[in-house]
């Protein structure tokens, strides 16, 4: 039976079945972009801009490519009648963050060659590139190509980078979560022939099959976000995810072998604007369970749910938490089901302890090494007293596992062989990169995003300042013997939260030039919201707050109670029960 | 070299210009004619055949000698050069000689000297055919009876550009024996440069060995060239005018031998306000730095009020900077020679003192050979004095290329000298050109000028340019400039909509910028195509985001770039050129001005290569046609350079 049917008196106003000259300016965009090309092969030849056109930029996401500028140049440059200093930012799609040597070497090459020398490892587990000139773009992306390699809708109105956790400790269960995800991956991203044309100067083949069959000329209404998670980590925040797949069976805590299916989570998502009351961080919640053969086609059906009934008028209300909460969560995950065709199992029983990282040397079960490394704000650079780029470079011409990016932004060197660990160590060594043990729980235990002076979004600092706020938290920590307690605490530049800063212990979000908001009260393992502490603060007024809360914290919590825990008990702040709370 | 100082002498200088004709109605006696008049006579003239122009020109001296003072246009074509050739009147007055000047000029020095020279024989009774070098055709030098040539040098002992027709037709074979020729020639130059006027020794040596008679022995004037120039000039008027009184017993008129201040600049001044010798005190409006964060250059932007003085400037002149000393080199200068700044001087005939002289008044940077024989003979170096034989030309050249004033003054200390002694061996300070990079329709009493900051290591030291450091380093807001407009009647907007194409590289650009901000404020004006070239396309697209809005408000029609140090490949403008050859010929058929403005030495003969290829691929011509194709343009101010 058709939802419709099911359904007769669903509001469909805002959605995929109005005319497109009833929906917001970006799907009128999408409709008229001839599947994705616009005119960004024209804009590429353009030599008088190091930009491209204004809708190209909207397209280009799709592409995985973002137009930004330097901020920290942008007012300097307008007075010198210089136009923006254009770069582009370029995420790899890398599902599971798990790359091999090989592609390391080539990522390594063209960051050298094209991104001033760096890489950003991100919380969706992959790469970025910035500082990408347009003059560059398409030797970057053929680079990558020749690794394997690619970005297409690393970014975009499409499924993004799927997630997967990165669980060094069970290697066999990892590499089948891992397999459904890049299987995912490809299965769910756009077709995109216009990617083969503009990039990889293929020519444009006549046909008269539709380009897109799942996504149509539309995509989806706002990007979608898929993950999977190995209980009892909670490292990809599956909470935060679109739809996240929860792998039931297998893990240490519940002594099963091989993998059986997946619970589903739907609906969550981190992204508000401080201007609207009717945008909020949401969590998923968990609808059922379905065996792992299902996994696709549960990917289908809610992303096609979403397709269909996600909000096309007003993009700030675009993403499917929103339609979840405007169509209720029953109706949501019976169209779920109608278009399975089955019933979804109820959710199995799970554990997770942490959504952090576990540091230095793990050995799985089939007694093979992997090394986390700490890596701070996921920024791969030389530094005059720690060669980071070169150690790892170094790492990955003798390494012969895998690399895994963690949803923490930092590396795993996985799957090392006996034989071969003292080498790596010893590298490890040599380049200063097994100093995790000296940093506290804290830092760890922190995220931020890029911001400024690349990301057009940024109203305040984000990797550039929280390592200094935080040896100003460690101060305040040390004094009340605190400084190995793990603390998560996330800051994103602006409030679409790439860090997820909205359920960590403490959360900051950027307001203006050194103002922040400051959230606090988010779940150790990410399960629950955060719920604001402070509106537009500075530095001294947040370590005033900070000092006051940890003195506290040391002194009256309980046994094993975590900060964001302590803070509601003691009152600081109300737990938030579901995102659409999260304003109240 | 930097690329973007001009020295006045090298290229440049006219003071004597006033509008963009050649008839110059409002400059001295014996003109008068309104520019509609010049305009018609100008229609007139440019169809006539030889023929039709010797009958006009009888036509007109007859109607002269009825009107009893109209003075003919006397300088342009053949035609009205024959015609003048064929007056009875002028030639009874000249003693039955035809006399001509001609002059080699790239924006306006020599043709102002030249000018000059004219009126003042025509005060004495003559009556001068003055012609353009480049307008001139060498077949008529076998009708020439007294020839006075004015020419500057440049680049590596170059003749002016526009000039270079002529240069080459006199050296070469086809140049006709001149037995019945008398000649004078008057040099310009720079004597910082190796091949000092040498331009002018070219024609002195060649019209010698043609067999023509010297009237007057060559002077070579270095960048002070006025009072050399006016010496010159008094001299070979009076051996003209003494000819004249002892062919027809005439008396000489009394006032030929003008003072020396009394230059054409000084004429021009009166009409004009305020000149080389009578600047404006302008004052910087807004001075910032062009060139993004990472440039290997230094560009500046900087504005300059022209309120309260009237100065008036067409797109595409200069304006003329006069700048001061480095304080910190004049101090060094004093120190070394210990001798106090409030010392007082007598320069020029004027009463000073040391520190304003050396401040304001006398180059201290750049040391020329006069400077290094003065030196010389004052320290008693052995090693300067060796510099001085004639076989130590190359070496001397490269030791001045090394050494400035403040270096030789190191290395060679004197003691005991008086301020008068230091003094006699500098020359006087001169003024820089800028290319004007605004218009006044846009920007009314302003000028804009686009400045290379001329910055090196030399000896250990950090130094600049003597006028773009002064513009970089001591020209802030509110600052005081003294300037003055330098005209440059060879680089100007066609008069009707034909289409332009503009090529410049680096600060070469500004003066399209004035061109594009006219045409908009006036809404005239019809497609416009720029070639612009820099070293990286992030920090030295020079008005970048002003280009940008041009074409999209249409007023830019067409814009290709190239950045010679972005990628592995260097790319110039001439690619680009030579990439859209077709659609670069298309409009120059259709009628297109061309304009190539920048780098001298390397940009404008590569321009020059690649636009002669353009034309003989897509025009289908032989080299030597498209040659004449493009000198056709040439002629016809279709083809205009300023290039430095």
């Amino acid at each position: 039976m058709s939802e419709t049917a099911l359904y007769p008196h669903t509001d469909r106003s805002r959605d995929l079945s109005q005319p497109v000259s009833a929906l917001s300016p970006d799907e009128r965009l999408k409709a008229s972009s001839d599947q994705l090309r616009g005119t960004i092969a024209l804009g590429l030849l353009d030599r008088l801009t190091g930009a491209v056109a204004a809708d190209d930029t909207k397209l280009m996401k799709f592409h995985g490519i973002y137009q930004q500028d330097d901020r920290d140049l942008r007012d300097e440059r307008r007075r010198q009648k210089l136009e923006p200093a254009f770069q582009f930012m370029v995420r790899v799609r890398l599902a599971g963050g798990v790359c091999t040597p090989e592609q390391w070497l080539k990522l390594d090459e063209l960051a050298r060659a094209h991104g001033k020398e760096t890489l950003r490892l991100t919380t969706r587990q992959t790469f970025q590139f910035h500082w990408i000139l347009k003059r560059d773009l398409k030797a970057t992306i053929q680079g990558l190509h020749t690794a394997l390699l690619d970005t297409v809708s690393a970014c975009g109105d499409d499924a993004r980078g799927v997630m997967c956790s990165v669980n060094p400790a069970l290697s066999r269960l990892h590499a089948d979560v891992y397999d459904l995800a890049r299987r995912a991956s490809d299965h769910a991203i756009p077709r995109m022939r216009a990617y083969h044309e503009i990039w990889y100067d293929e020519e444009r083949v006549a046909t008269s099959e539709p380009e897109e069959p799942f996504y149509g000329a539309t995509y989806m209404p706002r990007k979608f976000k898929i993950g999977f998670v190995i209980p009892p980590v909670n490292d990809i925040d599956v909470y935060a995810q679109d739809l996240g797949f929860i792998a039931i069976g297998g893990s240490a805590g519940q002594g099963r072998a091989g993998l059986e299916g997946f619970n589903v989570a739907i609906g969550g998502g981190m992204g508000r604007s401080d201007q609207s009351a009717t945008t909020y961080p949401r969590l998923a919640d968990v609808i059922g369970y379905v065996p792992a053969d299902k996994v696709l086609a549960t990917a289908d059906a809610v992303m096609g749910v979403q397709r269909d009934y996600g909000d096309r008028r007003d993009r700030a209300r675009a993403r499917f938490k929103y339609t979840i909460d405007d169509k209720g969560l029953d109706w949501i995950k019976a169209a779920i089901e109608a278009r399975l065709g089955f019933a979804l199992e109820p959710a199995r029983p799970f554990q997770f302890t942490t959504n952090g990282d576990s540091f230095g040397w793990t050995t799985d079960e089939s007694g093979r090494s992997h090394f986390t490394l700490f890596i701070e704000n996921g920024r791969i650079v030389n530094r005059p007293d720690r060669a980071l780029m070169d150690g790892l470079r170094e790492i990955a011409r003798q390494h012969r596992g895998t690399f895994r990016v963690t949803p923490n932004q930092n590396l795993i060197i996985a799957g090392i062989a006996a034989e071969d660990k003292a080498a790596i160590e010893q590298i490890l060594r040599q380049y200063h990169l097994d100093g995790a043990n000296a940093l506290s729980g804290l830092r760890l235990n922190s995220i931020a995003c890029v911001a400024l002076p690349t990301c057009g979004l940024a109203m305040a600092e984000s990797e550039r300042y929280l390592p200094d706020l935080l040896t100003r938290i460690e101060t305040i920590l040390a004094r009340h013997g605190l400084q190995d307690e793990p603390i998560t605490i996330r800051m994103s530049g602006c409030p679409n939260g790439c860090s997820r800063p909205y359920i960590a212990e403490i959360g900051f979000t950027g307001r203006a030039p050194g103002k922040y908001n400051v959230y606090l009260g988010g779940g150790f393992h990410g399960q629950r919201l955060n719920k604001m502490y402070l509106d537009n603060a500075g530095e001294a007024e947040i370590l005033a707050a900070l000092d006051k809360i940890i003195g506290h914290y040391a002194t009256e919590r309980t046994a094993d109670e975590h900060f964001g825990d302590f803070v509601i008990r003691a009152g600081y702040v109300p737990e938030v029960k579901e995102g659409r709370y999260f304003n109240d | 070299m930097n690329s973007v100082v001009r020295p006045p002498l090298k290229t440049s200088g006219g003071q004597g210009e006033q509008n963009q004709q050649d008839f110059n109605p409002s400059n001295g006696p014996g003109y008068g004619l309104t520019a509609v008049q010049c305009s018609q006579l100008r229609e007139l003239t440019a169809g006539l055949s030889p023929a039709q122009a010797l009958w006009v020109s009888g036509y007109l001296a007859g109607a002269a000698n009825a009107a009893g003072g109209l003075a003919l246009p006397l300088n342009l074509t053949e035609a009205s050069a024959t015609a003048a050739a064929t007056m009875s009147a002028a030639q009874t007055a000249a003693g039955a000689r035809k006399l001509t000047i001609l002059y080699g000029t790239e924006s306006g020095n020599c043709e102002a000297l030249a000018q000059g020279l004219a009126d003042q024989a025509r005060e004495a009774g003559l009556s001068p055919v003055v012609t353009d070098m480049a307008d001139y055709k060498p077949r008529l030098l076998k009708g020439e009876q007294d020839l006075l040539m004015i020419t500057s040098t440049y680049g590596e002992g170059d003749p002016p550009q526009r000039a270079a027709g002529f240069f080459e037709f006199m050296e070469g074979r086809k140049a006709p024996p001149l037995p019945d020729l008398r000649f004078a020639v008057l040099a310009l130059g720079d004597s910082a440069y190796e091949f000092f006027c040498e331009a002018g020794k070219k024609l002195d040596r060649r019209f010698e060995e043609l067999g023509a008679e010297r009237l007057l022995d060559r002077v070579d004037c270095d960048i002070d060239f006025e009072e050399p120039a006016m010496a010159w000039r008094s001299a070979v008027l009076a051996k003209l005018t003494a000819d004249v009184a002892k062919a027809s017993a005439a008396s000489v008129p009394s006032g030929v031998a003008l003072s020396p201040t009394q230059a054409p600049a000084l004429a021009a001044a009166a009409a004009r306000g305020f000149d080389k010798q009578h600047p404006f005190q302008a004052a910087v409006i807004e001075n910032i730095v062009l060139s993004g964060r990472g440039s290997s250059k230094e560009i500046r932007h900087v504005e300059i009020s022209l309120s309260g003085s009237d100065l008036n400037y067409q797109p595409g002149d200069a304006l003329g900077v006069l700048p001061t000393n480095d304080p910190a080199l004049v101090d060094e200068v004093m120190a070394k020679l210990a001798l106090d700044g409030a010392t007082p001087l007598t320069l020029k005939a004027s009463e000073t003192t040391l520190a304003e002289a050396l401040t304001r008044h006398l180059e201290i940077t750049t040391a020329t050979p006069r400077f290094l024989d003065h030196w010389a003979k004052l320290s008693g170096a052995a090693e300067l004095a060796r510099l001085q034989t004639v076989e130590q030309t190359e070496e001397r050249s490269t030791f001045l290329r090394s050494h400035q004033i403040i270096d030789i003054i190191r290395r060679f200390p004197v003691a005991g000298l008086d301020a008068q002694q230091v003094v006699a061996g500098l020359r006087p300070l001169q003024p820089r050109l800028y290319s004007i990079a605004s218009s006044l329709a846009a920007a009314p009493e302003e000028a804009h000028l686009t400045v290379s900051v001329v910055r090196y290591d030399l000896h250990g030291d950090r130094r600049s340019g003597v006028a773009s450091g002064h513009l970089a380093d001591r020209a802030a807001p509110e600052a005081v400039l003294p300037v003055y407009v330098h005209a440059n009647p060879h680089f100007r907007l066609p008069q009707d909509d034909r289409p332009i194409i503009m090529i410049g590289a680096g600060t070469g650009v500004a003066p399209y910028r004035a061109f594009l901000q006219e045409r908009e404020v006036l809404g005239t004006g019809g497609p416009s195509w720029l070639v612009f070239g820099d070293r990286n396309f992030r920090s030295d697209f020079l008005y970048q985001t002003e280009w940008q809005r041009l074409m999209k408000d249409e007023v830019l029609t067409r814009m290709d770039v190239a950045f010679s140090r972005d990628t592995g490949t260097k790319e110039y403008v001439q690619q680009r050129l030579l990439e859209n050859a077709a659609d670069i010929y298309a409009w120059l058929e259709e009628g297109a001005n061309i304009y190539v403005c920048g780098d001298a030495a390397n940009m404008a003969p590569d321009v020059h290569q690649a636009l002669t290829t353009i034309v003989e691929k897509q025009g289908d011509l032989a080299p030597a046609v498209a040659a004449d194709y493009l000198r056709g343009l040439q002629r016809d101010e279709r083809y205009q350079r300023d290039v430095y």
